[in-house]
This record gives structure tokens, sequence and C-alpha cells, in this order.
């Protein structure tokens, strides 16, 4: 009953091997340049990797492999299923 | 270049193979010049495209976009918005990697709207069972509507189907977009743009607006029309996004026809590996363990080569001196010239070899894991994961280090990364340090195994570096520029490296070296050797008076030719420098002739160890070691009694040369990467005052 129930969530607090979908509402946030390397609203996407000062992320998005930091990740909002 | 030479610029997203596909496609035909108005270093060669057809064919920096975030991509940029006949490429060559095609085809439908001929190369096809990929060929070029190979530029196959590729996309010479720009998103706005000026596409158009950069053909009405769409910065950036958002789409309804994945074939290397290397401790621990590894090996290979090269010139200075006749000329070759080159090769075996092995690291992916685990540490001073490279680099030399800052995109990190790089301890400084230590360090193990001598080399090294991150630290907090800094790193998949790639990184590193500080060190080798070899009136007689000086009758005539040397040095233009500097350094416990080889040593560092061979009269066709380091030893303090090069004296310079900028090369290149002077003076003073106080300090404590 409840199972279609999303948690809107930031790329940053994905944990490690979790998966997410880039949500339409962060389009705005997404830097350009993200966006160019494959990081669209409705791409699936997910934490490889964190750095082991808990900074960078290491993530897979669209089948691109970026590491992007913790206050980049924090603006791009995900949906988990 | 012939007249006919088909332009190709050769453009693609960053680990494509787009240099392994240079070098096919060029062999040795390469030759580095600089691109007009800008420092970056432009990469160009000649291929045989037929028995008839050469095409000119120029390397640019990797990107992803046409939009650029760094100095490198906006080269991309610059290169393609030209409108100049002479130099806007004819054909352009996209190199695309067949695992990311989806990614790699943003910057391909960028190109393509651009209306230049367009030739698309999917590379690594080799790959292709592994990975489970399946392209269909045919229906993908008449989709893209372009001229699209197959190749694999490592293992050489399809080079021959681009070459043909490309002569039939100059020839046909058709061009036209991939997608454009979308009207939906604001048809007024684009006719608006469109209606401007009927000689550049829309989306060149819609570029010079978004990136604020005109090709010199544009008129002043029409770029005054383009600047009045500048004025809604917030539409622009929502319409880029949107511009992105819509190339994808038509790329994902392409790609939906042509190009299936079957994932159950891919095996997973690149996350296994990847649990390793950027493990919280083991990634860490490996890091280390290879610098050290690598360092190692430096030393280890490059004393032999560097002993040949030594024993060369000297020679080659003897032969030119005993075979030619004896004169000013002479003079200036054998002691300017034939030193000042050796001065320079000298050097090379070292840093080719570090640069074999960060090339290496590149070319297998290894080294964007690096960049993934300092990120956090390397901002924390300033910083940028991407500092390491030119870190580590600096050790071998700063000038290639401080051209490898190009790829960080935020100014002030790029900036800091600059300004600390010459405090690593680079190949100039060794031999300074080598000859101080054997004198000063008594040659023992402690604890029976660990060689003291060693350990004080490693502590200056360590000391280099350490300073590097205070000083990053301090240009953090007090330098006042504000720029958006912005990290995204791909992680590339993990690959064997490439001997020819990683012969030319090599190659064209080393050649940057040998130029760039090259020219400069032989430039003030020269002038050196004239200030040491003349000098106002006392200095012609010199030779006269000691001959007739009684004191020296005794002597042999070797003695009396070094007696003679030395006394010349003193009265030369330099000895009077030195003695003018001399209580300046006083306090620092040097004396007049080490203030020269101070002097000196601007040149480069290495110089010290030569110039005082000289100084101490260690005949010059006896260029040993032990010799030099024997005069060194015997050369008394005359107003103490105690020998010149004791403890105190030897540890205060070891800190001089450690933190002080004496390489005038390194002032020349910070100076073209930052276009100002202001740089590298504060360069030259910052690092002046901090190597006089820290040498005062050190002198006086241990004395």
């Amino acid at each position: 009953m409840f199972s279609k129930i999303k948690i809107l969530n930031t790329i940053a607090s994905l944990l490690i091997g979790e998966i997410g979908y880039v949500s339409e509402e962060s389009l705005e946030s997404i830097p350009l340049k993200l966006l160019e390397m494959g990081c669209l609203p409705g791409a699936e996407v997910e934490l490889v990797q964190i750095a082991p000062l808990k900074d960078p992320l290491y993530i897979c998005v669209n089948g691109s492999h970026l590491a992007i930091r913790k206050e980049t990740a924090a603006m791009i909002q995900i949906l988990k299923s | 270049m012939a007249k006919n030479d088909i332009k190709v610029a050769l453009i693609g997203n960053p680990n494509t193979g787009k240099t392994s596909l240079f070098n096919q496609l060029t062999g040795l035909n390469q030759k580095v010049g600089n691109y007009p108005g800008v420092t970056v270093d432009k990469k160009e060669g000649v291929s045989k495209l037929s028995s008839t057809q050469n095409a000119i064919i120029t390397d640019l920096p990797g990107t992803y976009s046409i939009n650029p975030t760094s100095l490198d991509e906006s080269i991309v940029l610059k290169t393609l918005l030209k409108k100049d006949i002479k130099e806007s490429p004819d054909v352009i060559l996209v190199v695309a990697d067949v695992e990311n095609l989806k990614r790699n085809l943003l910057l391909f439908s960028q190109i393509k709207d651009l209306e230049v001929p367009t030739v698309l190369a999917i590379n690594m096809v080799d790959q292709m069972n592994r990975k489970g990929i399946t392209i269909d060929l045919s229906l993908l070029k008449k989709e893209l509507n372009t001229e699209v190979v197959l190749i694999s530029a490592r293992k050489n196959e399809g080079i021959n189907e681009v070459k043909s590729a490309i002569i039939r996309c100059h020839v046909a010479a058709k061009a036209s977009p991939l997608c454009g720009i979308n009207h939906q998103i604001d048809p007024d706005y684009f006719d608006k743009l469109k209606e401007i000026s009927p000689n550049y596409s829309l989306y060149e158009l819609w570029l010079m607006v978004t990136q604020n950069n005109y090709p010199d053909t544009i008129t002043k009405s029409e770029k005054e029309k383009l600047l009045a769409f500048k004025k809604d910065v917030s539409k622009l950036k929502k319409y880029q996004h949107k511009e992105t958002i819509y190339r994808y789409q038509e790329i994902n309804k392409i790609l939906k026809k042509t190009y299936i994945v079957d994932k159950t074939k891919a095996t997973d290397l690149r996350g296994k590996l990847d649990k390793i290397f950027t493990h919280k401790i083991f990634g860490y621990f490996f890091f280390v363990l290879l610098l050290f590894l690598i360092f190692q090996s430096v030393f280890d290979w490059a004393t032999l080569p560097m002993d040949l090269i030594d024993n060369t010139f000297a020679s080659l200075s003897n032969f030119a001196r005993s075979n030619l006749d004896p004169g000013v000329l002479t003079d200036l070759l054998a002691e300017g010239i034939i030193p000042g080159i050796g001065g320079v090769i000298i050097f090379i075996p070292q840093i080719a070899i570090l640069f074999l092995f960060i090339a290496i690291l590149e070319e297998t992916g290894y080294m964007s894991r690096v960049v993934f685990l300092m990120d956090k540490i390397m901002r924390r001073f300033g910083m940028n994961g991407k500092s390491v490279i030119p870190l580590i680099s600096g050790t071998a030399c700063a000038i290639p280090a401080i051209m490898a800052t190009r790829t960080i995109s935020s100014w002030k990190e790029r900036l800091i990364t600059i300004l600390v790089t010459p405090f690593t301890t680079c190949s100039a400084r060794l031999p300074v340090y080598a000859i101080l230590i054997s004198l000063i360090i008594p040659d023992t193990k402690i604890l029976g195994f660990i060689n003291l001598q060693g350990l004080v080399l490693l502590s200056l090294y360590a000391l280099g570096f350490i300073t590097a991150i205070i000083a990053a630290y301090i240009l953090h907090k007090t330098l006042d520029i504000k720029t958006r800094s912005f990290f995204v790193v791909e992680m590339p998949n993990y690959k064997l490296p490439s001997f020819k790639n990683v012969f030319f990184e090599v190659v064209e590193k080393t050649k940057s070296f040998v130029l760039e500080a090259g020219k400069i060190i032989l430039a003030l080798s020269v002038v050196l050797w004239f200030l040491a070899s003349n000098g106002p009136s006392a200095f012609d007689n010199v030779a006269q008076n000691i001959e007739k000086d009684p004191i020296n009758i005794n002597l042999s005539s070797k003695e009396l030719q070094q007696k003679i040397a030395s006394v010349k040095l003193e009265k030369s233009y330099i000895g009077i420098l030195g003695k003018t500097v001399e209580p300046v350094i006083k306090p620092l416990g040097y004396d007049w002739k080490i203030g020269i080889a101070l002097i000196t040593s601007l040149a480069a560092r290495e110089v010290f160890v030569g110039t005082l061979a000289t100084i101490y009269s260690v005949a010059s066709d006896d260029e040993n070691t032990a010799t030099i380091k024997e005069k060194m030893q015997s050369e008394v303090n005359a107003v103490t009694g105690e020998k010149r090069f004791n403890f105190p004296v030897g540890m205060s310079l070891m800190i001089f040369y450690a933190f002080a900028m004496q390489c005038m090369a390194t002032l020349a290149i910070v100076k073209r990467e930052t276009k100002t002077w202001k740089w590298p003076l504060i360069q030259l003073f910052g690092m002046g005052l901090l190597a006089y106080v820290a040498s005062f300090i050190t002198y006086q404590i241990l004395s």
C-alpha cells in the first residue's frame, strides 16, 4: 500500500552501493558540466565509493564514472524507490 | 604546409584514446607550438592520407563539451569558433569511446551543429565483445548523417579507414547540423538570435552569447546585438540546461536503434581494483609505497647516464680548449657554452624517468584515483586533488609541473598550486644537497641500518613538501580571490599503458624542460662566464703579478695556473659582486666566495657546485667531486680559523637552497602562465625572504 511512496534525498545521502534517480526538480541546480557528463534528470545514479575522508564521492551516473565533491552532490536531489 | 593540405582538428573526451589516434595518424611528424595569444601548447602533426593528399592534424585538449571550464578546454572553443580561413579546420575528427558512446555523442552533437564537415571515429572497438556491445554501423551513419569509422587506435586498426573518411568528408564538404538547438525551447528568442547574422550557424551565435567569445570576423553591430542577449543571465543558464537535455534526448533516440549493450557480459575488473586503490587505509598505503618505489628507481636509474653526460661534456670542453686556437671565442665555447649545455642535458635522465612513471600512472587510470583520494586533504590547503600531479612532477622540474596545473579549473586553486610547486625538491637542488651532506654529515648508520646521510636527504625532501603545504595554507587564507571551485573528475577504466603514448608523453615533457629551462640556463651561463672572466683594470694584471711574486716561486706550473684562476675570479666583475653582497650574507655564515655561488645559482641551482669548484681553484680539467669536496673541506674561515664548511654553515646553506627561488626559468614560466609579473615577483621575494630568515635562524642557533 505504501510501496509507491518515494523519499526525497540528495546524492550525498546515498549509501555505498545504493541507487537513486536524479529528480526532475533539481534540473536548475545541477551544474551544466555535470549535466553534460550525463547527470540528467531521470538518470540512474549509484554511489560507488566514498573517499576515506568522507569526500569526494565516486558515483556512476548514466554510465559515467565520476568523482564529485560532497557539496555538489548535496545540490542534486534524487528519488529512492 | 602545402596549400591543398586538409586541416583536421582532432577532438574528443578525455580518456577516449585521442592521443593514441593522434600518434597513429602522425607518427613522429609531430611538433608542439603555441596557440596565438594563449599559452597552451598546440600539438600538430602531418598525416599522409593518400599518395597525393596530406593532412595537418591539430590535437586539441580533451574536453567533455564545447562549453569550457578550464584553460585547456577554452582552446577548443576558440579554435572552433574561428572563421579565419587560414586557421579554421576543414574537417573535424571526433574520437569517441565505444563504452561511453552516449556521453561522447554529446560533444559530437555540439560539433556537428557548427556545420563543419565531421568524421566520427568510435575507438576501442576491440573491447566490444568483452563488454557485450553491438553497433548497427550503417544505420548509425545514416542517423548521425556523417562518416562513422570503427577503430582500435592502440591496435592500429581502422586508421586507414579514418584517413579515407577524412578525404571523402572533405570532398563532399557539406555539413548539416545534427539536432541544432530546439526551437521549441523558446521560438521567439532563437529566431531573433538567428536574425543577427547570416554568416554563422544558430549554434555558433548561441555559443558566442553563452561563452562570451567572439571571432575576429564579427562586425561591431552584430556584436552589440549579441551582447543584448547576455543581459538575462538566468535565462541563458536555463536554456543551456534545456539544450543539453534536448541533445541527450536526441542521442538516446538514435542509440536506441543502433547500439545494444548486453550487461550480463560485462566484467567487473574496475570494481575490484577500485576496492583496493581507493580503500581508506590500503589506498593511501599503496600510494605512498608507489611514490617511494618511484623515487628509488629515479635515483638508481639516473646515476649512470648522469655520470656519463657529466664526463662527456667535461671531455668536450677539454677537447675544445686543446684543439682550437686560444682566444676569447674558445674560452666562451669551452667555459661558457659547453658547460652551459651540459648543465641542462645532465637533468634529462632524472626528469625523463620521473615523467615515464607519471605517464604510466596517468595511462593506466590510476592517477584519477589518487586525485579522488587526495582532494579533501588538498582542499584544506586551498588546492585541489589535481594539484597532486604538479607537486609530484615538481620533484623532477618545476617547469613541466607548472604547466600541468592547466587542468585545474578553479583559478585560485591553480594559482596556489603554481606558487607553491617550486618548494618541492627539484633535481637541480640534488647536487647541492649531495655535496653539502657529504661534507657535514658523517657517513654513519643509526640503529645499525639507517644511513644518516640518506636520512638527511629524505628530510630535505620532506621539508620541501611540508613548506609547500604550509605556504599553500597561508595563501589560501590570505588570497582574496573569489572563484567558484568546481570539481568533477572522470574515473576512467583501468587499462594497460600503451608504449607509444608513454614514449611520446615523456619526450614532450622532457622537451619542454630542455627548451624552456635550456635557453635561460644557457644564456645566463654565458653572461656569468663573461662576468667571471672580465673585470676592471686590476683584473688584467693578475697573471703577471702572481708570476712575478717571489712567494709563488716554488709552485708547480699547474698550481700556479690554479692560483691565477682563483685570484682572477676574485678580481673579476662577479668577484666584486660577491664582495658587495658579503655584508648581507655574513649573518648566514657565508663569505664572498659563497656569495658568488649564490649569484650564479640564479641561472640554475646546480651551478653552485661548479662555481665553488672554480673559486676554490679546482683544476677545471678534473671535474671530480672528490676533488671539489676535498678543496671545500680544507677551506678555512679566515676569521675563526675553523673550517669554512662546518656544520652550521652547511645546514644554513641547505636551508637556503631548499627555500629560495633560484631559478629564472621557473620565474619565466610562472609569468607566462599567470600573464603578469606580479606572481613571479612575489615568489622571488617571498621565497627569498623566507630563505634568508630561515638560514639566519639556522646558522645563529647552530653556531
